[in-house]
């Protein structure tokens, strides 16, 4: 198998990055590049050493091309670069979970795309996966889809790699020269190969949707990042926001008006402010949003405005979906599918398939990735944990809450000024018996024949529909408490997404139950008492609607 | 009695009991950290003389108190709790003093065995084993087992793995 490998030829970056990587690196250090040019007052020394710096980079830049090489054997992925310190990074193609195709508006005035590749394990590098920044668009788009076929036939791939496939980095073969607003292909598939793969749009951008933008901490977080941005190259370029012509007189105005009038003032501007971030940070990530899958199952998620993503997730690494509703978007009735594979970077947004969209949107697109009906994944009919569960829920709310709630009563008491601290924990502590009562009712779990469905959280509210296959281990545990009441909080190992998902406070047996139905081999011999052999029957959702799983029959018997 | 068979949790406990060395080395583990958090509080209550305030020898007191009883009542029911088994399908330990915990890693998803010698495990020839997973919330670590048994162990379960085909995911 090697030796195959060692006769596919290395290959370069594009050229066009000769130009773009320096570019990159002065838009990068613009801030920088302005304070010297332009508080210097024409000083000559200011004006060599941003000469250097420009040229140091495009020296940089030119050392970089020079060095990097990446080629694709049939078992690997290879990647060298570095002149000073060398980097040799190789990822085995069989540990490839998801290929990501990046450009940011310079790239994409370029042509190019920053193919990232990422692999398997947590535990060592091919977690982070190999970066080619960049490759032409056309060349982004044929390794994509080299590196995703499920199966790396010997001599197939590997064979057809070099020789035609080199002149399609020539410029004059790129077939899609990445025009702005064009998104990717519909049909994509190798046309010199005749296996024309059809990709099914799942969902597209409904501009109804951005009513939900405000709604999400994310772009909230977003407008926070903007503000100090702004606030950053403000501060770097010298300009005091008091020597601002109207601040003077604005303040004069703050000072003289009512307090309550200032911090309504304030309270409304902040909000304008962030509903606006929200609605360009929408505009921006979900530009040309469109979600497709193709005949060997590859979920593909296109998008952005400025900077264009392309996600791309193989089928065989899909091990789930995940309908996330943090509480203010679960007030606006939206929610947010996500999607769970093995080997999603943090960088690719958490998986997320689609914007947050209404309540049956987003359901109805959970359950087509799951291939299931509604029913039957993240609307499933699920089992309600014991009433024990609820007690758990608010000695755990309430009982921090009385905490600070006292706290806050000491402190009033004693500190002059502070009285109002008494009744305002008072009420925060009264808010945690409905959040308690929430966290309650949200809490369970079901197992369909393919899935094991779970769901939990108040403030953030999660449905996860996780394949019974994709579940590498189990943790149980009991704290003091749930020992005594018999509960335990049962977690499903799994590699994708957050790595373990829970089934909070079921009753020990059916906790039990539960990993045995799932996994039955490897439970069989562990469980307390079990009949030798005894065969698990799987999950039957008609009689768990009923109330009375198979899992309580067969511990009732 | 009826009711406390059905609230406890319907799993055997594992086969094995870790090395009984592991009292000592856990009694270690506490004196150190005695000796960490109590030492420094001392040498200031000294260095300050006459003008050092109460409150210092108290709190003193306290955290040496605190973690000599820890290292006394703590480490032999750590040693009846840490419990540990490799059946022909999963690696299964229990732990956990306050929050009991059971980890299962069926043999089919092992990815890789990881043995470690800390300092004082070496003194103590003990060692723990690793077993990790794909997923970052499943690794199960053995903790103090004699070091030739996790040497053995490790050997053991590398050999499993690399005969089980795929990439365990």
């Amino acid at each position: 198998m090697t030796d195959v490998g060692a006769e596919v030829p290395w290959r370069r970056l594009d050229g066009r990055m000769l130009v773009v990587a320096p570019m990159q690196h002065v838009v990068r250090l613009l801030p920088l590049l302005v304070i010297l040019l332009f508080t210097g007052r024409g000083d000559p020394v200011r004006l060599w050493i941003t000469l250097g710096i420009t040229v140091a980079l495009v020296v940089l830049g030119l050392v970089r091309w020079k060095t990097t090489r990446y080629r694709i054997t049939p078992d690997r992925v290879e990647l060298h670069s570095g002149w000073v310190r060398r980097q040799r990074r190789s990822v085995p193609r069989d540990r490839l979970r998801t290929v990501d195709v990046t450009s940011t508006l310079l790239h994409r005035v370029f042509g190019l795309g920053v193919l990232h590749v990422r692999g398997a394990s947590h535990a060592s590098a091919d977690h982070h996966g190999l970066k080619l920044d960049a490759v032409s668009v056309a060349e982004a788009g044929r390794l994509r889809r080299e590196l995703l076929q499920s199966s790396p036939a010997p001599g197939g791939v590997g064979g057809r790699t070099p020789g035609p496939d080199q002149a399609a980095d020539a410029p004059g073969s790129v077939d899609s020269p990445g025009a702005p607003g064009a998104p990717g292909e519909v049909l994509s598939g190798d046309g010199r190969h005749g296996d024309h793969r059809h990709s099914r749009v799942l969902s597209v951008l409904r501009w109804p949707w951005i009513r939900f933008a405000p709604l999400t901490t994310s772009a909230l977080a977003g407008t926070g990042v903007l503000i100090a941005a702004v606030w950053n190259v403000v501060s770097e370029l010298g300009v005091r926001p008091r020597d601002l012509p109207f601040a003077a007189d604005f303040e004069q105005r703050v000072l003289g008006a009512a307090i309550w009038l200032t911090v309504g003032f304030l309270a409304l501007a902040l909000l304008v402010v962030a509903v606006l971030g929200a609605l360009l940070m929408f505009t921006e990530r979900w530009w040309g949003y469109r979600l497709t899958r193709d005949d060997e199952g590859t979920l593909r998620v296109h998008r952005g405005l400025l900077t264009r993503r392309s996600l791309s997730v193989a089928g065989n690494r899909l091990r789930g979906v995940l309908v996330s509703e943090p509480l203010l978007l679960r007030a606006g009735r939206g929610a947010q599918t996500r999607v769970l594979a093995t080997g999603l970077g943090r960088g690719s947004q958490g998986g997320a398939l689609q914007p947050p969209a209404s309540r049956s949107e987003t359901h109805a697109l959970a359950a087509l990735v799951a291939g299931e009906p509604v029913e039957r994944s993240t609307l499933a009919p699920l089992r309600r944990h014991p009433r024990r569960a609820l007690w758990r829920r608010l000695t755990r709310a309430v009982g921090p809450a009385l905490v600070v709630c006292a706290a806050g009563w000491t402190v009033a008491s004693t500190v002059a000024g502070w009285s109002w601290l008494g009744p305002l924990t008072t009420a925060l502590a009264a808010l945690a018996v409905p959040l308690a009562l929430d966290r309650y009712r949200n809490l369970g779990h079901l197992l369909t024949d393919r899935h094991l469905v779970t769901r939990w959280g108040g403030l953030h509210r999660r449905t996860v529909v996780l394949e019974r296959s994709g579940v590498i281990g189990w943790r149980l545990r009991q704290s003091v408490f749930q020992r005594r009441v018999g509960l335990v909080t049962v977690e499903a190992v799994t590699a994708a997404g957050d790595g373990g998902y829970r089934v909070t406070d079921v009753t020990a047996a059916d906790g039990v139950a539960l990993a045995a139905a799932v996994t039955p081999s490897v439970l069989a011999d562990l469980r307390r008492s079990a009949p030798p052999g005894a065969e698990e029957a799987p999950g039957d959702l008609a009689a768990q609607c009923a109330g009375r799983g198979p899992q309580e029959r067969l511990d009732h018997r | 009695m009826q009711p406390t068979a059905a609230l406890a949790l319907p799993l055997r406990p594992p086969a094995h009991r870790v090395d009984p060395r592991a009292v000592q080395w856990w009694r270690l583990q506490g004196l150190v950290a005695l000796v960490v958090l109590a030492g420094p509080q001392l040498v200031v209550w000294l260095a300050l003389g006459a003008s050092a305030p109460f409150w210092l020898l108290l709190t003193t007191i306290l955290t040496a108190l605190a973690a000599a009883v820890y290292t006394l009542v703590v480490p032999p029911i750590r040693y009846r709790i840490h419990r540990w088994e490799i059946t022909d399908e999963a690696v299964y330990t229990r732990s956990g003093l306050v929050v009991r915990e059971w980890r299962i890693a069926p043999i089919s998803r092992v990815q890789t065995v990881d043995t470690e010698h800390g300092p004082l495990q070496q003194w103590l020839t003990l060692a723990s084993v690793t077993v990790t997973t794909a997923s970052a919330r499943g690794p199960v670590t053995i903790h103090g087992l004699a070091a030739d048994d996790a040497a053995e162990l490790a050997r053991v379960l590398t050999e499993t793995t690399q005969a089980t085909p795929g990439d365990a995911t």
